[in-house]
């Protein structure tokens, strides 16, 4: 007997397993399948540190948090409706953040005694038995058992089999959210074309899935989540980093460059090297660096030799690199340095997301050494963000930071792409041969402040370049006091004159004046998004800004933070931005601050700033 | 400033001085670097260069001022990384002749894991090592290559360290060109400078430089009239390994052991010697172990001078742009509009 579709207008669900039960792929696959469907959706992948911890162990738990409806989404969401754990230690980690009724989706086969000692229950305690699992829906299948059966006649060793435990549990979602299992099986079909016996019992397990919903007697309740209204236009799916990517390479395409790459793995920048490294029919040269030193390092002489040089790192590999953007500051060569953010300090939490970097990008380097900061606030921002680093960076002849972290990373969201043609072409251009054979000034400079990029090659430019003070005009070496003073307020005046060619800081959403203002950046992003719209439709006169310019700042910020009450800076750090706000305009700004390695929760805002307006 | 070429493009013929900025040289009178600048704007005349073409990058020391003197592209970078910045200008233009200018401090201490692989990948460079076993700019602390005991500011007792040695480094990282002169033998240095530039392929030249400040006469034995002969073994391919005043001593490959041999003698004769062959890594690598002190009596090894070992590699920067080339073949050009859609879509109307 089946039930009628119920329709949800969203659903929060958490796909959570340990390392090698496949949860990203799962989730990932799931969220693709929502993404077409036409839902909003936000992702969060949450990795352990290890990459194949102690299996069975809270350390080694995977999860993969997706929120989708048919309104807007911005953000992952505090408490999942649905929770799929596939093991004991998953069920422990996440059961805490099923909200009150939510549905517990839990593989049996998970459950006996050395995976209930491995997640460390007492002797005694199995959960599945106990009160753990009281006031929510709990629907148990014994998912490693059923694979098995499902996929009997392969000839595929038990391990093997118990891989497509996940596309069981896939296939029963796909039926659950009454989707058909076209998009999988398209994926399926091309990640094993060369594997026919896999893909077979991939897609047995995902049908076995699918069918378990039609044949059960209880829980065959269907849910349905229509379209989200979003704006027309084509869409896809697009995670942080390769956002980053797409960015650049439409960057320097516009602008007509080569793109240089160099860079050395760490975790989660990584990806950004990966995805570049494929895309060499885009004239992308890419250069896997000895170490983060070599990256930067190689940047710039690409750059110094016409290319435009990029680096990316995280926090670590930016601390390497700050000599030679300094460097780079002094030379006044275009660079682009990514630094996905991690928890820190020192190595931290590697696979956790934080905005601590901050301070580091504005202030991390020897001497007066001044350069422009732009952040990513979502993972499609992350395009127009790192287009906007490239632009500057050419056009003002400078190193740019380019912030982002591991939260907007690796989640996904909906992206309405744009038409290449567009995307207006960007100016640039090399200094050329004097026709009068007068000497080449190396340092003189045009209305921003900016030097000519005059690159070997040329007839007639020959000139030498270094790290020592230079002479204003001329660029040879000085030690003249007065001229050290010059140039370093020279390279400052360089950098805040960029405030004239970035747009006016806006409010996204809410008041354009009021009580209280959420001043974020970065990946604070969505959860300012839904907590001013709570607030606004409370009555309160709450405006959300936020910004992607973090040095220079728009030029009217001031204006627009004195237009409320009180500001409010939520930031997944110590408090920085607070700091740089305070220091520049003296103005009494808010920290709130959460330093856990995970996104700020709607609610933890919510509360914080409700209590704010309601003292008024 | 030199004017490359006239208005029709034609490069003017120039002369040594043509490579000379109008910048002080601000090196200390008597530094060894100034020989090393005259032969290298002597050669870049000879071979013809173009100072539009040609770039010197270095890092950071004495040695690392020369980019200033010469009137070509010049990048004076960071302590140790100059192979770095080379690496990135190489990528991004494979046409230019580049030089990097380096140090003993800067190339094998602060530089030391960008040398090694610079060699391995085998950019199309020229890297001269300025070698004065000391630290010149920062006043005269011992470097890696300083010998055992050294006594300097940083080590009044004697400094405690090993010695590198950087052509056993230089072969030990697969460098597809690897030489040493010095800056008192102009000739055998323009020579080896001329050698290096041919090569294809990132070329080692190791030069032994005075600095007469701080480490006054650290080459003196090989360099000086009356000890050179003695200390001293010039490479050349293809000829038996003689030296000495009367090159009446050679050297005799007893299995892998090199033992010096007196030919006036009367035992082994000149037939019987160790024939350099630069094409020969394994005999470079017994060349390259000829490290003794030369004060270490009548038996001590003389050092050599002249190129230890040379082969062909394929460059990097050319495999970066073969590869390029190539995906663009089999995939095409890449489209933008692809690449924005990427793989699935949908569309909201
Ligand atoms: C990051 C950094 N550390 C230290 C220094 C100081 N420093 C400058 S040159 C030098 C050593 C130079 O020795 P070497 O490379 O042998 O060059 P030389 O002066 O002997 O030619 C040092 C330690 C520096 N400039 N940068
Ligand atoms: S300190 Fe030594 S190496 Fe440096 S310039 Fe003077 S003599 Fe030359
Ligand atoms: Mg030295």
């Amino acid at each position: 007997m089946t039930t009628p579709i119920q329709e949800k207008q969203a659903v929060i669900i958490k796909f959570a397993g340990d390392s090698g039960d496949g949860m990203q792929l799962t989730g990932g696959l799931f969220t693709d399948d929502t993404a077409i469907s036409g839902s909003d959706l936000a992702t969060f992948p949450d990795f352990p540190a290890e990459i194949r911890a102690p299996v069975g162990t809270i350390a080694g738990v995977s999860g993969f948090q997706l929120h989708f409806g048919s309104q807007r989404i911005y953000t992952p969401g505090d408490r999942f409706d649905v929770l799929v754990a596939m093991n004991a230690a998953a069920l422990k980690v996440n059961i805490k953040l099923v909200r009150k009724g939510g549905t517990v989706i839990i593989n049996e086969d998970g459950f006996d005694s050395k995976n209930l000692r491995l997640a460390k229950y007492d002797e005694s305690q199995n959960p599945l038995d106990d009160n753990t699992l009281e006031g929510f829906e709990v629907i148990k299948i014994p998912v490693t058992k059923m694979t098995r059966e499902a996929i009997s006649e392969s000839t595929l060793g038990t391990k093997e089999k118990d891989r497509c435990k996940n596309m069981y549990v896939l296939g029963f979602l796909l039926w659950r959210y009454n989707r058909s299992m076209d998009t999988t099986m398209k994926f399926l079909t091309s990640k094993f074309k060369n594997k026919p016996e896999i893909l077979d019992a991939n897609h047995k397990a995902l049908m076995a899935g699918y069918h378990l919903g039609d044949t059960m007697e209880e829980f065959n309740d269907r849910y349905t989540v229509k379209p989200a209204q979003l704006a027309p236009g084509k869409y896809r799916s697009i995670m942080g980093n390769d956002a980053i990517v797409l960015g650049l390479i439409t960057a320097t395409k516009k602008l007509g460059l080569p793109l240089f790459y160099g860079s050395y793995p760490i975790t989660p920048a990584s990806s950004i090297l990966h995805s570049l490294s494929k895309y060499k029919n885009y004239g992308v040269r890419t250069f896997q660096a000895e170490d983060e030193i070599a990256a930067v390092a190689s940047a710039i002489g690409a750059s110094y030799g016409g290319s435009l040089g990029i680096t990316g790192t995280s926090g670590p590999g930016l601390a390497l690199k700050g000599e030679a953007i300094g460097l780079a500051v002094m030379l006044e060569l275009p660079l682009v340095v990514i630094d996905v953010q991690r928890g820190g300090p020192s190595t931290g939490l590697p696979t956790k997301t934080e905005q601590s970097d901050l301070m580091q990008a504005l202030y991390g380097r020897n001497g007066e050494c001044p350069l422009p900061v732009v952040s990513c606030s979502k993972p499609s921002d992350c395009f127009e963000a790192a287009m906007e680093a490239c632009r500057i960076a050419v056009q003002h002849m400078t190193p740019v930071i380019l912030l982002s972290d591991g939260y907007i990373a690796n989640g996904a969201e909906p992206w309405r792409y744009p038409k290449a043609s567009d995307i207006p072409e960007m100016k640039v251009s090399f200094a050329k041969q004097q026709d009068d054979g007068s000497h080449f000034m190396p340092y003189q400079r045009d209305e921003k402040l900016a030097r000519a990029w005059a690159i070997p090659g040329t007839p007639g430019l020959v000139h030498r370049v270094g790290g020592i003070e230079k002479e204003d005009v001329t660029g040879n070496i000085s030690y003249d006091p007065a001229n050290h003073e010059h140039m370093v307020k020279t390279r400052e005046r360089k950098v805040e004159m960029i405030a004239d060619y970035i747009p006016e800081q806006k409010i996204e959403s809410g008041h354009e004046s009021g009580s209280l203002l959420l001043l974020g950046w970065g990946s604070t992003f969505g959860v300012c998004e839904s907590v001013t719209n709570s607030l606004t439709q409370l009555g309160y006169s709450v405006g959300h800004a936020h910004l992607r310019y973090l040095r220079p700042f728009p030029r009217n910020l001031e204006e627009l933070m004195r237009r409320f009450d009180k500001v409010v800076i939520p930031e997944i750090n110590n408090g920085q931005l607070v700091k740089v706000i305070r220091d520049k305009y003296l103005l009494p700004a808010v920290p709130f601050n959460k330093i856990q390695g995970t996104p700020i929760a709607h609610e933890e805002l919510f509360d914080f700033a409700l209590n704010l307006v309601d003292k008024g | 400033m030199a004017i490359d070429s006239n208005p029709n493009g034609v490069p003017y013929t120039l002369k040594a001085k043509d490579f000379a900025t109008d910048q002080d040289v601000r090196w200390c009178p008597g530094c060894g670097d100034y020989s090393i600048l005259k032969q290298v704007q002597t050669v870049m005349a000879d071979l013809g260069k173009q100072p539009h073409e040609t770039v010197f990058v270095s890092g950071i020391g004495c040695s690392s001022r020369f980019p200033y003197y010469m009137e070509t592209y010049g990048l004076h970078s960071i302590h140790g990384r100059a192979p770095a910045f080379a690496s990135g200008l190489k990528i991004a233009n494979p046409n230019l002749s580049v030089w990097v200018i380096t140090g003993d401090g800067d190339a094998l201490s602060i530089g030391g894991n960008h040398f090694m692989h610079l060699l391995r990948r085998n950019f199309d460079l020229n890297l001269l090592l300025f070698n004065n076993q000391i630290y010149g700019l920062t006043k005269g602390q011992y470097s890696p290559t300083s010998e055992e005991h050294k006594k300097t500011p940083s080590t009044p007792y004697g400094s405690i360290d090993h010695p590198v040695n950087p052509i056993a480094l230089a072969l030990g990282s697969d460098a597809t060109f690897v030489a040493r002169s010095m800056d008192r033998d102009p000739k055998h240095l323009k020579d080896m400078l001329v050698r290096a530039d041919a090569h294809r392929g990132t070329s080692f030249l190791e030069i032994y430089q005075n600095c007469n400040i701080f480490n006054d006469g650290a080459f003196e034995v090989f360099t000086e009239k009356d000890s050179k002969p003695d200390t001293t073994l010039l490479l050349e391919s293809g000829q038996p390994l003689v030296f000495g005043k009367e090159r009446e001593k050679g050297i005799y490959l007893d299995g892998f052991t090199p033992r010096v041999v007196d030919l006036a003698a009367g035992g082994l004769t000149k037939d019987d010697l160790w024939v350099h062959d630069d094409t020969d890594q394994l005999k470079a690598n017994i060349l390259a172990r000829f490290f003794d002190s030369p004060t270490e009596g009548a038996n001590a090894l003389p050092r050599p001078f002249g190129v230890f070992y040379q082969t062909d590699r394929p460059c990097y920067e050319e495999q970066v742009h073969q590869q390029l080339n190539a995906t663009i073949s089999s995939l095409g050009e890449g489209d933008l509009d692809k690449l924005l859609a990427g793989g699935s879509t949908w569309e909201i109307k």
